[in-house]
């Protein structure tokens, strides 16, 4: 095992929005007993440790201006919507009001370290992508798939603040897929009883354990750190490899098929995934997290079997 | 009771005749197989594949999706073409260095199965074996089965990222600078070597990669074809569509047995700045040269296509 990531270099608070997601929850447990940890999210935070102070505010809200007055020395965001289902101009609107608050209220108290979660996704799963891509790769992944819009925006947004609040060591955190307790994209594709696939194709796959990603986190709020980084996992390994150590039963389905099907299956509100993720199980959409590796000192402390099989830590649980 | 002995009858003349000859038979066919298998793959074709197999694995796995096990389930198809099929000579393999190399090879034939066979001689016939990383066409990811089947055989898409990766790995790189112009060439212009592309001598360059020309004598005339058919290629939505007439004929599907020759160059050695066009300019046409001169050769060597 990994020594656990110390965060010593901080004196005052970290602010965490979104922090009653599974990531939130999870980043919330590593830091509480290094420094003091303030969660700030909509939702309530039943099971917190008793020292992580909690707010349940909407960053938007006036009152949250007072969560950051008082000596906080890092804001963690991970704090964005992803409903694909609701409306996407108030979706929109909803998290880019958020980061300009954030970013806001860094300025006018002098916060000197904002950390984003970003993700991967942002660069878009592509047949022309290079295996692996750099942090300096275009961001095309709303191309074809509008719903990452935000995601991809608040990134590009996010980098603004490099040039417009330099003494603020900024950090984008471009994670693989991240797979764990999480309800996200891809552990909900494994989840799956019966996982389908294209028929014909199985490219090659990184993920990174949710566990690895809070340690990049933390990584990321030293001092020094600042600018972009890509966060990957364990070595890469094809889809089918992927499926086979998860031992899931797996379906063909023609590309073409699976498109138009997915489509009306989305619609009916019969799957959560929209059509355009089959690109994600078609083309690369892999990473090069050398300068995350050379410069936070980033090394995943999760092998390949412990990150695929953390998709299923709750399935005995219930 | 009648049935019973009848039934019994029946089993015994099967256990005691029947099976046997069925075993027999099934034995001689397993021999025969086997002698075709060992004939065409080579009697050291497990120690070759344990050597490229325990690279991979010292490399903790290919990034790329290359499967050493694929490339077994490949072996005797490919061994059939090379080797009975296409009857491949291959000439001065030796000259291939150790290490990071980057093969120029002129493209023809117009399916890429001078790839395959150049792949072929480097695996069945170079020593040590090596796995060749051809480039190949960005637009052959987004086909099914075709996709799957190149990365699991080493293939990669041809972009100079995923070209400097490979080659920092220590790789052996194979490169057709004429790309799509040069495979799909009518007949009329075989052996005519098109326009060079340059990023592969940028990249040598920059990775201080020695360059070896081949020559590959023979694909140019697997398929006969007699243009390219423009609307055809965007009605199906494909890079180029060649006429090709024999595959109008039953069987004609199969490229034409030619006989194909390799013959590989002497390395080439080059330094510069990457970024000085001019100097590039020069060092692809020396590139070219090289191989157009094997190509010559090799031709006015030749006495008959097929033999």
């Amino acid at each position: 095992m990994m020594p656990p990531v110390s965060v010593r270099g901080l004196d005052g608070a970290v602010v965490v929005t979104g922090a009653c997601g599974r990531l939130g929850r999870r980043l919330a447990r590593a830091l509480h007993r290094q420094c003091r940890v303030i969660g700030l999210d909509r939702r309530p935070f039943p099971d917190r440790p008793r020292d992580v102070e909690h707010h349940e505010l909407d960053l938007r809200s006036a009152r949250a201006r007072d969560v950051f007055a008082s000596g906080v020395s890092a804001v963690v965001h991970l704090g964005v919507d992803h409903d694909l289902r609701a409306n996407s101009a108030d979706n929109h609107a909803i998290n880019m009001t958020r980061m300009q608050k954030l970013f806001e209220y860094v300025e006018h108290f002098g916060i000197k370290k904002v950390v984003l979660l970003s993700s991967a996704n942002v660069y878009g799963p592509r047949p022309d992508n290079p295996q692996f891509l750099t942090e300096d790769a275009p961001l095309l992944g709303a191309g074809p798939f509008s719903q990452i819009r935000d995601l991809v925006e608040l990134d590009m947004g996010s980098q603004a603040y490099f040039w417009r609040l330099p003494e603020v060591a900024t950090v984008i955190l471009r994670p693989a897929h991240i797979l764990g307790t999480v309800k996200n994209a891809p552990s909900n594709y494994l989840r799956l009883a019966v996982v389908p696939t294209l028929l014909g194709f199985d490219p090659m796959m990184q993920a990174v354990h949710q566990d690895d990603v809070v340690r990049a986190i933390m990584l990321a709020l030293k001092p020094t750190a600042r600018g972009i980084f890509n966060i990957a996992g364990p070595p890469p390994v094809p889809l089918s490899r992927v499926l086979e150590l998860l031992e899931r039963a797996t379906v063909g389905v023609p590309h073409t098929m699976a498109r138009l099907g997915v489509e009306r299956l989305f619609k009916l509100r019969v799957t959560s995934f929209p059509a355009p993720e089959l690109d994600f199980i078609r083309y690369v959409c892999m990473i090069d997290d050398a300068r995350a590796r050379r410069d936070l000192g980033y090394a995943p402390a999760h092998g390949l079997v412990s990150t695929l099989c953390a998709v299923d830590e709750e399935r005995w649980l219930g | 009771m009648s049935e019973k002995t009848a039934l019994a009858r029946f089993t015994e003349a099967a256990y005691g005749r029947g099976l046997p000859l069925l075993r027999r038979v099934l034995d001689g066919a397993q021999r025969a197989a086997d002698e075709v298998s060992q004939r065409l793959l080579g009697p050291d074709f497990e120690t070759r594949f344990r050597v490229l197999a325990d690279r991979y694995e010292r490399l903790g796995g290919d990034p790329f999706g290359f499967d050493p096990e694929a490339v077994r389930r490949a072996a005797l198809a490919s061994s059939f073409f090379h080797r009975a099929y296409f009857r491949t000579d291959v000439y001065d393999v030796d000259r291939v260095p150790e290490g990071r190399v980057m093969l120029v090879a002129n493209h023809s034939g117009q399916i890429p199965i001078d790839a395959a066979i150049i792949g072929c001689s480097l695996f069945f016939d170079a020593n040590p074996p090596r796995i060749t990383r051809a480039m190949v066409d960005k637009w052959t990811a987004t086909l099914p089965f075709v996709s799957t089947f190149f990365s699991r055989m080493g293939q990669v898409v041809g972009l100079p990222e995923n070209a400097r990766r490979l080659l920092d790995m220590g790789e052996l790189l194979l490169v057709f600078p004429e790309g799509m112009r040069g495979v799909s060439k009518p007949f009329e212009e075989r052996y005519q070597l098109q326009e060079f592309g340059r990023g592969f001598m940028r990249l040598a360059l920059e990775t201080k990669t020695p360059i070896v020309p081949v020559g590959v004598i023979g694909a140019e005339e697997q398929y006969l074809s007699l243009g390219r058919i423009s609307w055809a290629a965007r009605a199906f939505g494909l890079p180029v569509f060649p006429f090709v007439p024999q595959m109008l004929l039953p069987g004609g599907q199969m490229p034409l047995p030619t006989k194909y020759r390799l013959f590989f160059g002497e390395p080439m050695f080059f330094e510069g700045d990457p970024d000085d066009a001019a100097a590039v300019a020069d060092k692809v046409y020396l590139v070219r040269e090289a191989v157009a001169h094997i190509l010559r050769r090799g031709l006015a060597q030749r006495r008959s296509i097929f033999l």
